[in-house]
């Protein structure tokens, strides 16, 4: 091991050097780089695909095999709605429905102004309060349509008074 | 005097606002100049009473719950900190709450009860006891104490621990791994969710009796990415162990070695199939291997490799301790030891639920649950996970047991329980299972990649009314075609949810207009 990864300015970098001498260690480098980037970029592939000796193609197959896994910036916040059973027996199709319209995106999308991503998750472990969301790292239970605007709004304002 | 007051600190607690009412508690507790002490324990579980904080006095520990940091003021009014029963979110002595009172908790016995990552407070409350049992005893002996019990894998396919535990113990001398299947990516499910974040160093403790048994020296926890706060316990937890000489070179000084890592998933609900997950842990995308080799003869890395579910390892400690009589005198049947459902979706009381084998799901669903959170009649109950079938109203006497539910065509699976109001529309709920299929199948056969595509085609046209009888042939033969073709479990048991919804709930497949409302 090289440069501790706490020090190393190329968050890429320092995921290698943490993880590199470990067996199966493409997926702990995958969540690093994701971790500190945001997301995975393109020419992070080729530095990974090098150090773990595999093709660029072995990379991106990972990558795009994974749900959690994302190869653009995401918004600001990124919202997720559970969309799995439990959750579904107490209202998750229609809170889904609204977090789109209030949003105004779709699954896998971002708003132009970079503030929300909007993403599906299949359960969050909190099945017996559900509706579930997460923003940020933050799960919420009993999720009302009104509880969701409530939060968000909280983070709209949040946005602003930070400019 | 100094009072404690537990507040708990579990996934559930927390979405329900536990955090703001520990800080607004420690607050009112400055502002007041109260003697209290703050524990942050897990959860007991009673999830439609959290945050359910409880205060100790010389008569136990009394609970209260639901509460809003809004409610403190009042409830330090009417004498909280005295354990005071007048308040309206008075629950009494925790131990005492039927819901509680009424389970057999051998595995959950900690849960709720203690600090998380307190190696102490694990130890007074019996923890480690099993360990120290097994490090004298043979590899063999260990195998055959969990033979004797009766444990079956909790995390889906039932399949007895010893006899998995023999082969690898005997798989020759080399390296040989314990993997932890920590993915728990069943909707309705989150039991391995409390073990790992409200008692971890039982799963550590676990892993490491798994770990002297059949000599494997090091063991990985393939944790899903959806948990972080696993995470972060286990980890600690982990650091804590090693510190104390429970993990490391010399396990408590015996000269055995066990080391443990967690690693992370992505979001793939397949890397919960054994083999997938292996791949996943080597760094590959997780396609499903074929069997044979078994992972217990050919697992991580092509070495013989225990993979167990987190309930599983989490028995371990009991039988150990308890001795395998004590664990295989609950239950019926071939169906030994206690079950751990959680109860989920559309119920009034939602939690877990630890009871020995044998229960009725109405029973449980009605004494437990307390029927629907919604109050509207019961209409259907899909147990075992999104691969589960949907259960008619007919069937909800079956016992809990694995051959029983065999017998009616079900799972109990990782043991979710998800209740279904008579608002729901199961035509769009097999229209579901069949969408997870195609967004979660692995893509390695045909049936199950493509087959999920078309299954929700057929669904959608069926109830768009074009050609009902036709099409409702053409996907009853998609599902025969799926359950012979597929590899594994993915393919193989998308069809039950969807033909339950056939069998049993026909008429929400009729086209939209014909439908009941
Ligand atoms: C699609 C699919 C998903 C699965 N998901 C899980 C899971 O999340 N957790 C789990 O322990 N087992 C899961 N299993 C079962 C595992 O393949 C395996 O049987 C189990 O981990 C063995 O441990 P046990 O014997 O302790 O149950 C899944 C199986 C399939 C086919
Ligand atoms: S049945 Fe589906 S998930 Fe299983 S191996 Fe085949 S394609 Fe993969
Ligand atoms: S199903 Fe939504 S949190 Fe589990």
């Amino acid at each position: 091991m090289t440069v501790p990864s706490a020090t190393a300015s190329d968050p890429v970098q320092a995921a290698l050097d943490t993880w590199q001498n470990e067996p199966g260690a493409l997926l702990p480098v995958l969540h690093a780089v994701q971790d500190s980037v945001g997301y995975i970029p393109r020419e992070a592939i080729a530095a990974i695909a090098d150090a773990l000796r595999l093709t660029r193609a072995e990379v991106s197959g990972v990558i795009s095999f994974y749900h959690h896994f994302r190869t653009t910036p995401p918004g600001r916040h990124t919202v997720e709605v559970c969309r799995a059973e439990a959750c579904q027996a107490v209202g998750a199709r229609q809170l889904e429905a609204h977090a789109k319209t209030r949003l105004g995106l779709d699954y896998h999308e971002t708003g132009a102004d970079g503030q929300f991503s909007l993403e599906p998750v299949y359960c969050l472990g909190n099945c017996a309060c559900g509706p579930s969301i997460r923003i940020g790292g933050a799960v919420y239970g009993r999720v009302s349509e009104a509880r969701f605007d409530e939060l968000l709004t909280g983070l709209d304002t949040r946005a602003l008074e930070l400019r | 005097m100094t009072v404690r007051v537990f507040v708990p600190s579990d996934t559930t607690a927390l979405a329900m606002g536990a955090d703001a009412v520990a800080r607004e508690l420690a607050a009112l507790a400055d502002r007041r100049g109260l003697d209290l002490e703050l524990v942050r324990n897990g959860s007991r579980g009673l999830c439609w009473l959290e945050p359910l904080i409880e205060v100790e006095t010389t008569g136990g520990r009394v609970a209260y719950g639901p509460v809003a940091a809004a409610d403190l003021p009042a409830l330090l009014d009417a004498g909280l900190l005295e354990g005071a029963q007048s308040h309206p979110l008075c629950q009494g002595l925790v131990e005492q709450i039927p819901y509680l009172a009424c389970q057999q908790r051998l595995t959950f016995a900690r849960i709720g009860v203690i600090d998380p990552l307190s190696i102490e407070q694990y130890r007074a409350h019996g923890g480690f006891a099993g360990l120290e049992r097994a490090l004298p005893m043979a590899p063999e002996a260990i195998v055959e104490e969990i033979k004797t019990s009766g444990l079956r894998g909790r995390g889906g396919a039932a399949f007895p621990t010893g006899i998995k535990w023999d082969t690898v113990r005997k798989a020759g001398e080399g390296q040989k791994y314990i993997v932890c299947n920590a993915d728990e990516g069943d909707s309705g499910t989150f039991a391995d969710r409390l073990v790992m974040e409200c008692d971890p160093y039982m799963l550590i403790e676990g892993m490491t009796i798994a770990g002297l048994a059949v000599g494997a020296t090091r063991g990985y926890i393939y944790l899903r990415s959806e948990y972080p706060l696993a995470q972060r316990n286990l980890n600690i937890a982990i650091e804590r162990a090693r510190a104390a000489a429970y993990l490391g070179d010399s396990v408590l000084g015996s000269g055995r070695a066990f080391h443990l890592e967690v690693r992370l998933g992505a979001g793939a609900y397949i890397c919960g199939e054994e083999t997938s997950m292996l791949e996943s842990l080597e760094g590959r995308r997780g396609l499903v291997r074929a069997k044979p080799p078994l992972p217990a003869l050919e697992g991580l890395f092509g070495l013989p490799t225990v993979v167990n579910n987190v309930l599983s390892l989490a028995a371990v400690p009991f039988i150990l301790d308890r001795g395998a009589q004590a664990y295989a005198d609950c239950g019926v049947g071939r169906s030994r030891g206690t079950l751990p459902v959680q109860l989920a979706g559309n119920v009034l009381r939602g939690g877990l639920v630890e009871l020995a084998f044998g229960v009725t799901l109405r029973e449980l669903m009605e004494d437990f649950g307390g029927g629907t959170r919604s109050g509207r009649p019961l209409r259907a109950v899909q147990v075992g996970g999104p691969l589960g079938a949907y259960l008619p109203a007919a069937q909800w006497d079956t016992p809990l047991d694995y051959e029983a539910f065999a017998e009616v065509g079900a799972v109990l699976g990782h043991g979710g329980v998800v209740l279904f109001d008579d608002t729901v529309d199961m035509g769009e709920q097999a229209r579901f299972s069949m969408e997870f299929c195609a967004v979660e199948s692995c893509g390695k056969c045909t049936p199950c990649r493509i087959g999920s595509t078309r299954g929700v085609e057929v669904i959608d046209r069926i109830r768009a009314g074009d050609r009902p009888e036709a099409n409702l042939s053409l996907l009853d033969e998609l599902c025969t075609t799926m359950v012979d073709g597929s590899l594994c479990a993915m393919g193989s048991m998308t069809p039950i949810p969807v033909q339950s919804v056939m069998k049993y709930f026909a008429e929400d497949l009729r086209p939209t207009d014909n439908r009941r409302r």
